[in-house]
């Protein structure tokens, strides 16, 4: 579980964030809603997960709810586990 | 009754919830043609009130200029109304060809197709062109229609960091395995005014075999020392594979759009894409007009050199009076406030001065880079620039002192255009 919320919060700062933004990254940080990502670049995000842990997110549950923090994209990649 | 009361409320709902958001856009009417000065009633209902105009994609001042509307009477009169036909069944005219073989010579392409819009060309080119091996790398700050027309296109796609090469090297990186890889951005940003590096493009393009293709809506006509658009300031007119732009911006301001670039690319287009082979042909008299836009700018830079002029002279005015303008070299001149109620209250109070121009705040632009955006037009002289300076000197320095003071870092960020879900896509007006 933390090695996956730390997979992903880098990730996220790398994907997303620039070097001269002082954003505080957290589990919790609100990405989408926020603005740090929107729904047009969040198919970079949906990407890395479908591959690094081998799971398909059904079009339906990949929203940008499911993908506001980094939170509940762990609840989401961990339901389809399998 | 079908549409019953709940349904109604329904909708009503919704409408609420867009104007909680702040994201409602008020009607606006203008009684003018469009030009520097127009008369406007704003709210609706209110006394009309004669304007400077810094908000029209009017780049070149050919909205009303004389000789397009005399080209678009000759139009008219010699061509009719309408096609009442979609292109390929009856509704290509011999000018419709003119048009499309002169747009091409204009941008150094090898073809051209006419649509609608160039919302419509954007819509159509992906999925017209590439497929489920394919993948499309775009810009993350790339217009509303061609994220809409990205994703009615069966290939993958993914983004890079706005104008990062270095991120957009990585990603070309990771999908070198597809078929065909094509590389998507605007050439001028309409939010921020920035002018995509193309010249770097090209090469990563080049490096990694992959295609590029460039809406240049907000660049034909004027980037460019004679007007070609951003592949000719960047020096690869004959580099970049396709431009989608329009004809409803700085070329006349009516409508209509193309697409230009690599020949079967542009036969594809004309075989597949949905928007062209759906819809109407663009009317006579718009192709008629913008074929004396295109003859009027590839005889004389003068308008779009007066235009940089004007933009040169805003940019170092504005700068001057103490205002944080982003740098850039395009007619788009965000001001930045990194305040949404101070941007808000700043166009309100300067339409009351006469001044029209719309500031724009979160959602549409990331937190902390609240702006107002400046649009400068060669339909301007130097006085709609000028007399009021001082005026506008006295209301930003008043305004913006705290602000210049301390700008947040996230402010820094490249501007995006927010997304359809969630945060709504202020588009190109």
């Amino acid at each position: 579980m933390d090695e996956m919320k730390d997979a992903i919060l880098e990730y996220v700062a790398d994907e997303y964030i620039d070097e001269d933004d002082e954003i505080e990254l957290t589990a919790d940080t609100a990405l989408i809603s926020s603005g740090i990502v929107d729904s047009f670049s969040m198919v970079s995000l949906r990407a890395f997960l479908e591959k690094k842990y081998d799971v398909r997110l059904p079009d339906g549950e990949a929203t940008p709810d499911a993908f506001d923090t980094v939170n509940s994209i762990i609840a989401l990649v961990q339901k389809h586990l399998g | 009754m079908a549409y019953s009361e709940k349904t109604r409320q329904v909708f009503a709902g919704e409408i609420e919830e867009i104007r909680g958001k702040g994201l409602y856009k008020e009607k606006r009417f203008i009684w003018s043609p469009q030009g520097a000065e127009i008369e406007v009633e704003f709210p609706e209902g209110a006394s009309r009130e004669k304007v400077l105009n810094f908000c029209a994609n009017n780049y070149l001042g050919l909205s009303s200029h004389p000789d397009v509307l005399k080209a678009a009477h000759d139009g008219l009169e010699s061509r009719g109304y309408g096609m009442s036909s979609v292109r390929f069944i009856c509704g290509t005219q011999d000018i419709h060809r003119e048009l499309q073989d002169k747009v091409s010579a204009f941008l150094g392409m090898e073809d051209t197709l006419l649509f609608p819009s160039c919302m419509d060309a954007n819509a159509g080119v992906f999925e017209a062109v590439l497929g489920t091996d394919d993948v499309i790398i775009a810009d993350r700050l790339i217009h509303a229609s061609l994220v809409d027309g990205i994703r009615l296109c069966q290939a993958a796609y993914d983004t890079f960091k706005h104008m990062d090469m270095k991120h957009l090297r990585k990603k070309l990186e990771l999908h070198r395995d597809k078929r065909s890889m094509m590389v998507v951005t605007d050439g001028v940003f309409s939010m921020d005014g920035d002018l995509a590096p193309l010249d770097e493009m090209c090469d990563l393009c080049d490096e990694y075999g992959a295609m590029l293709l460039v809406d240049d809506s907000h660049g034909t006509g004027f980037i460019g020392k004679t007007g070609r658009g951003a592949h000719e300031h960047f020096g690869v007119i004959d580099r970049v594979d396709v431009i989608t732009t329009t004809f409803g911006k700085a070329l006349g301001g009516a409508s209509g759009g193309c697409v230009s670039g690599r020949r079967e690319l542009i036969e594809l287009c004309r075989q597949k894409a949905r928007p062209y082979l759906f819809s109407n042909s663009l009317s006579p008299v718009i192709v008629s007009a913008t074929i004396s836009v295109v003859d009027l700018l590839t005889k004389t830079t003068e308008r779009r050199d007066k235009l940089e002029s004007n933009t040169k002279y805003f940019r170092e005015k504005i700068t001057e009076a103490g205002l944080n303008v982003r740098e850039g070299v395009t007619p788009i001149v965000p001001v930045m406030l990194y305040n949404a109620k101070l941007a808000n209250d700043m166009s309100r109070d300067m339409y009351a001065e006469g001044i029209y121009v719309i500031g724009f705040f979160f959602p549409v632009v990331p937190a902390g880079a609240a702006r107002i955006r400046v649009q400068l037009s060669a339909a301007h002289e130097v006085e709609h620039i000028g007399p009021r300076e001082a005026a506008r000197r006295r209301e930003g320095s008043r305004r913006t002192g705290a602000a210049r003071c301390a700008a947040p870092a996230s402010s820094r960020r490249s501007v995006r255009e927010p997304d359809d879900r969630g945060r709504a896509r202020a588009g190109r007006a």
